[in-house]
């Protein structure tokens, strides 16, 4: 089953792969006409494609990608000559940090919120909580990311208002450095997994098994942390994982108003650039995370439920 | 002439009194009201504020991404550029009244026709690796631009050159094909920048240059550290400096009021009037030679009617157009890409202006009122472009003018809208001299002459005044270039925009440049902390 799903994932992204160079070469211009610019001539252009073979065929050059990428050689970067893994490998470290530094604040605080929402289902503070979760992701983030550089940078000088981090810096030094972007995804992808933990809690509880738990004489919160929340965790986790893959490829506006050197950027750069290896690499990177993070939310799933566990 | 501009360099340099100043002028026949005019624009150099050693320099460089490189013939934006010159030097320096001065060439001379130019190096200058420089490195580097299989965007500056030979170790001689007397200027040009022979790893930053390359990482941040032998006098004051790519202009802002960067590039228009009034922020509005042009293809119909030209160009209201789109920041252009401020600017030809009787007098003439004009435009070209078009658009109408403006796509504007579409938009940086101005937009076999303007006499005038020596002369020829390119040429020349910069009070410095943004380049090595 598993085995099937990797395989599955693989040529996911085979095909990928594909579409991605498909699609780079269906924007208007290439590497030689974005490096030069303004500044082209027919020679220039001519000489710059002969020195990095962009005159070949398209099929033949992406056999040749494809070549050295299943021999695990990402090749180099077609604008500045870098060894591609060098670019990606800090720059990954880094979405990743931020990524996990974002998610360790949101998943406690989305799924707490949520049982309190089901909790106190119809209260004022279930009310609350639902309008300022809603309200955050309704914004668009570089609005909550430029209100708060306004107010807790700006204004009262707490924080950093760029999170241009470095290797150098100490780990804590680094989390400092984090804060407003960390703010920022949280406030975003709380709503998401709060309301799904809440909808689902609720959803759980109308079920028989929890009207005996109730004839039992079991307190209400015993029944949403005991017995609810455990028969709910399957679409949670479903959500909790795509936020996930959010934190991790879909952050390049909070990269920009941060100022923050994650793999967005550099997938932004390259495709505009037609950087096609550094776009390809990044691009099936993001692919990727996505496929293996489904898997796992299949696998958790599974795990979590036990008519799934044993399918006699 | 000549005589007086020695006299200013010794005013400036403070050779001499002001005093000593005016009599000198006045024995050589000057009025009073021209001596007050010079003296107006010239000055000695302010050392009020000496400058003081020390410090790391955070730069926050708008415009910039993971793609560049430290390859002289790439340098696409103006990070990777600053970079470059804080680990380089070029044969000469512009300062900043747009005049060469000597950088690792001591000194220069022409020929008598300007053909053949020797430029004497500076001994004793050590290349960051130790090696010695000598003529074969400046050959080298020249040279890494010439040739067939150039893929330089310096390419262009040095297709003059017939050939660049060592003469001795410390003597190089250019060979041109035809005279020019602004030779020196094009040495100037951050392409040209001058690195050991054999280099094939530029991204090490070997130069001669103020600072060190410590660290570099396109797209995110340079570090370089003070060349403990830089040989430059009075220049190369911070300890550090550190480059940072901050592309997002609010980012950029914020970073510079909450003291994480100590200057920027690139301000916002709309809210430069703001930041001007933030303590602890100088905000610095300079004129340079940036400008917008609206070419069309003078060859193309309608477009090869100069009545067609002519009528499109009253058409457009100027003054309104540096009110709304530079808010201010900007002079009115006149048709011309010289700037106010060069050598050789045509104060005498009247100043262009919106005038729909005319304008509808001419495409009447022309027998085209009832045609629709299509303008390409993207912000591509400058941010405000499509704003610009709309404005024209309207002023156009009231002269009973169809203008349609198409909005076209961002990426691949300039390799698949300028100049293969009949009008569109275009932006220069402008040239310090008026020869490379015109010789790289306006001559008839320029790759980048937008308004494919062929004009016999001018193209006559650029080859003669080039090869001239006397400034007199020379000024007569490019003012009837300026008059010829405003009255018959393909480019609507509406505005010069300003190059908008902030720094905190923190920093000091004086007279800064405005042939490119940051100090021509220079700020690393030119400003100090106060």
């Amino acid at each position: 089953m598993v085995a099937k799903r990797i395989v599955l994932g693989l040529v996911t992204l085979i095909v990928i792969s594909i579409l991605i160079f498909e699609g780079v070469e269906l924007l208007p211009g290439d590497v030689a006409q974005a490096i030069l610019g303004q500044r082209a001539t027919p020679e220039t252009i001519a000489a710059f494609r002969k020195e990095l073979k962009l005159d070949l065929p398209p099929h033949v050059r992406y056999f040749h990608w494809l070549g050295d990428f299943l021999q695990g050689d990402l090749g180099n970067s077609l604008s500045n000559k870098r060894p591609i893994s060098e670019l990606i490998g800090w720059r990954l470290y880094n979405t990743l940090f931020l990524a996990a530094a974002a998610a360790v604040v949101a998943i406690p605080l989305a799924l707490v919120l949520g049982m309190l929402a089901a909790l106190y289902r119809d209260s004022w503070f279930d009310r609350m909580i639902n309008v300022t979760t809603i309200s955050s992701i309704s914004l668009p983030e570089f609005f909550v990311g430029y209100v708060l550089i306004a107010v807790l940078s700006v204004k009262l000088n707490i924080f950093p208002s760029i999170s241009n981090i470095s290797d150098a810096m100490p780990f804590w030094r680094k989390i400092y450095y984090i804060i407003l972007p960390c703010l920022t995804l949280t406030l975003v992808v709380v709503a998401h997994m709060m309301r799904m933990t809440r909808a689902s809690i609720i959803n759980v509880l109308t079920s028989p098994f929890i009207e005996m738990a109730e004839l039992k004489g079991l307190t209400r919160r015993r029944i949403i942390i005991h017995h609810a929340f455990p028969n709910a965790l399957s679409p949670i986790i479903n959500v909790i994982v795509l936020d996930l893959a959010w934190l991790i490829v879909g952050v390049v506006i909070v990269e920009v108003v941060f100022v923050y050197p994650g793999l967005g950027q550099l997938l932004v750069d390259s495709v505009s650039k037609r950087d096609l290896p550094v776009v390809q690499a990044s691009g099936l990177l993001f692919a990727g995370t996505y496929v293996l993070l489904n898997l796992i939310a299949d696998v958790l799933a599974m795990l979590s439920n036990p008519k799934l566990r044993s399918p006699q | 002439m000549a005589k007086i501009d020695e006299y200013i360099q010794k005013f400036e340099s403070g050779r001499i009194s002001r005093r000593g100043f005016i009599k000198s002028l006045m024995v050589l026949g000057l009025s009073v009201p021209a001596i007050n005019m010079i003296l107006a624009s010239s000055g000695p150099v302010a050392h009020a504020a000496k400058p003081k050693k020390g410090g790391r320099f955070r730069l926050g460089v708008g415009q910039g991404a993971m793609t560049d490189s430290l390859d002289p013939g790439a340098l696409p934006s103006t990070a990777p550029q600053i970079v470059h010159l804080q680990v380089r030097n070029c044969l000469t320096e512009l300062n900043y009244k747009y005049n060469p001065i000597p950088e690792l060439a001591e000194s220069w001379e022409p020929s008598a026709d300007a053909s053949k130019w020797t430029f004497k190096l500076r001994k004793g200058v050590e290349f960051h690796n130790g090696k010695t420089l000598d003529a074969e490195d400046v050959v080298f580097s020249i040279n890494y631009h010439r040739g067939e299989d150039s893929k330089s965007s310096g390419k262009s500056l040095v297709t003059a050159v017939k050939d660049v030979k060592a003469d001795g170790k410390h003597t190089v001689v250019f060979i041109l094909e035809g005279g020019n007397a602004d030779f020196p200027f094009i040495m100037s040009d951050y392409h040209l920048g001058i690195f050991p022979a054999g280099t094939t790893d530029f991204e090490k930053g070997i130069g001669t240059g103020a600072f060190k390359l410590v660290s570099w990482e396109p797209g995110v941040r340079a570090l370089t550290k003070l060349n403990p032998n830089y040989w430059k006098q009075g220049r190369g004051h911070f300890d550090e400096v550190e480059t940072i790519y901050i592309n997002d202009v609010s980012a950029r802002i914020n970073a510079l009021k909450t003291g994480q960067i100590d200057a920027m590039n690139r301000c916002e228009r709309k809210t430069f009037h703001l930041l001007e009034k933030i303590p602890g922020i100088k905000a610095i509005n300079l004129t340079g030679t940036t400008h917008y042009t609206i070419p069309m293809l003078s060859d193309v119909p309608p477009y090869d009617n100069n009545d067609v030209r002519l009528a499109l160009k009253l058409t457009v209201d100027r003054e309104q157009l540096v009110k709304q789109i530079l808010r201010g920041y900007g002079a009115v252009g006149n048709d011309h890409p010289i700037a106010p401020s060069q050598r050789f600017y045509a104060s005498e030809l009247p100043q262009r202006k919106y005038d729909p009787d005319k304008a509808r007098y001419h495409m009447k003439k022309a027998g085209k009122l009832n045609h629709t004009f299509k303008l390409h435009v993207s912000d591509a070209a400058f941010a405000g472009a499509v704003d610009t078009a709309v404005l024209i658009k309207e002023s156009a109408t009231k002269a009973g003018i169809k203008i349609d403006v198409v909005r076209e796509p961002q990426d691949g504007y300039w390799s698949d809208v300028w100049m293969k579409k009949a009008w569109t938009f275009s932006f220069w940086g402008g040239r310090p001299s008026e020869d490379w101005m015109f010789a790289i937009g306006y001559a008839e076999e320029s790759n980048w002459n937008e308004g494919h303007f062929k004009h016999k006499r001018f193209n006559e005038l650029l080859k003669a005044a080039r090869a001239e020596l006397d400034n007199a002369k020379r000024r007569e020829m490019y003012v009837e270039m300026q008059r010829l390119v405003r009255d018959e040429g393909g480019s609507i020349i509406p505005m010069f925009a300003n190059l908008l910069m902030a720094t905190s009070t923190k920093v000091g410095f004086e007279n800064v440049a405005a042939n490119f943004d940051l100090d021509g380049l220079r700020t690393p090595e030119r400003w100090w902390f106060i």
